[in-house]
């Protein structure tokens, strides 16, 4: 399935879930927060959540700013 | 000491610093550690993906645990963009709903859009979020967004990063003898004279941040800029004396030896 992650656009394999999306995409860091189609998904529901086709999905973390 | 007060916690510092334009993430550390501040501000960004485990995130060194870490909405011209910034920054600091309200107007002068600001204010005071909000140094405003419940009124000094310090004192003034929530001056401050000219006009703190990183020494000037607010802050509760037209000897004029 194409999903658009961060504004780019990348194939994954049907039915994934966020956690699995994670681990896919090698994301080691703690600090970040996850929206799907402009809604916040809580941590606690990234290993049930199901990605599908055409998902826009936002991870998002803190930079340095003022 | 008496202590700053924002939502129901205490700090000593009077400072909050932003983490943008540093040199790296070490530099950041240190200028934070040299100015005692115990708030920080930070931006929400996508993350970069692909990043290699090396690669470390800014919270890896200004831990949450220490911190206060204060997400702002900067890059958002509308409400509904501020206010889907902070719905993410809540998730990702764990619930946290202290959050920087920024509603920008252009690019160039970085001045708060007005109409946007009341808008995502109110939205953000609704969803529980205890909002410290950026705004002009218009009085009537900043008494406008007290109304609305926000935590903390953020007049500009001057234009974001442009360094020209507190611009119009008498707003900022008038902002401050009107105000029952924290004034903070967020935004304009270049040197440590500013801060401290923010402090003597009774602000109850500055946030600032191109003032530290670009100095050429950030983690003296972090220091210096923690000098000067508590130097203000401490004139401010001392009371000034009066501003006289002429001039006024400080020594007896009797007993002079030349007197006959």
């Amino acid at each position: 399935m194409k999903v658009l992650l961060n504004n780019e656009n990348i194939v994954l394999d049907d039915g994934l879930t966020i956690k699995e999306l994670i681990k896919h995409i090698q994301l080691c860091n703690q600090y970040y927060a996850v929206e799907v189609n402009e809604q916040i998904v809580p941590k606690s529901s990234h290993t049930s959540f199901l990605l599908k086709e055409g998902d826009k999905v936002e991870i998002v973390t803190a930079i340095g700013g003022g | 000491m008496e202590k700053l007060i924002i939502d129901a916690k205490e700090y000593d510092s009077r400072l909050i610093l932003g983490t943008g334009k540093y040199k790296d993430f070490n530099e950041t550390k240190a200028a934070i550690e040299s100015s005692s501040c115990e708030i920080v501000t930070v931006a929400i960004r996508r993350m970069n993906i692909g990043q290699n485990k090396e690669v470390h995130n800014l919270l890896d060194y200004i831990s949450p645990k220490k911190y206060t870490i204060l997400p702002n909405t900067a890059g958002c011209y509308t409400a509904k963009d501020a206010v889907r910034t902070c719905e993410i920054a809540c998730e990702l600091l764990e619930g946290s709903k202290l959050v920087k309200l920024e509603v920008l107007s252009q690019s160039k002068n970085l001045y708060p859009n007005i109409i946007e600001t009341l808008k995502a204010s109110e939205l953000l005071v609704n969803k529980g979020f205890k909002v410290m909000v950026y705004t002009t140094d218009d009085p009537i405003v900043a008494k406008e967004l007290e109304n609305i419940g926000c935590e903390c009124i953020m007049p500009l000094g001057s234009a974001i990063g442009s360094g020209l310090g507190i611009i119009n004192e008498f707003n900022i003034r008038e902002i401050v003898e009107n105000a029952s929530v924290p004034i903070i001056v967020d935004a304009g401050v270049g040197t440590a004279s500013d801060a401290c000219i923010a402090m003597e006009l009774g602000c109850d703190g500055v946030l600032m941040n191109t003032a530290v990183a670009l100095a050429k020494d950030p983690i003296l000037m972090a220091n210096a800029m923690k000098n000067a607010i508590k130097a203000g802050r401490d004139a401010y509760l001392a009371g000034r004396m009066e501003k006289k037209q002429h001039g006024s000897a400080s020594s007896p004029s009797k007993g002079l030896i030349t007197d006959d």
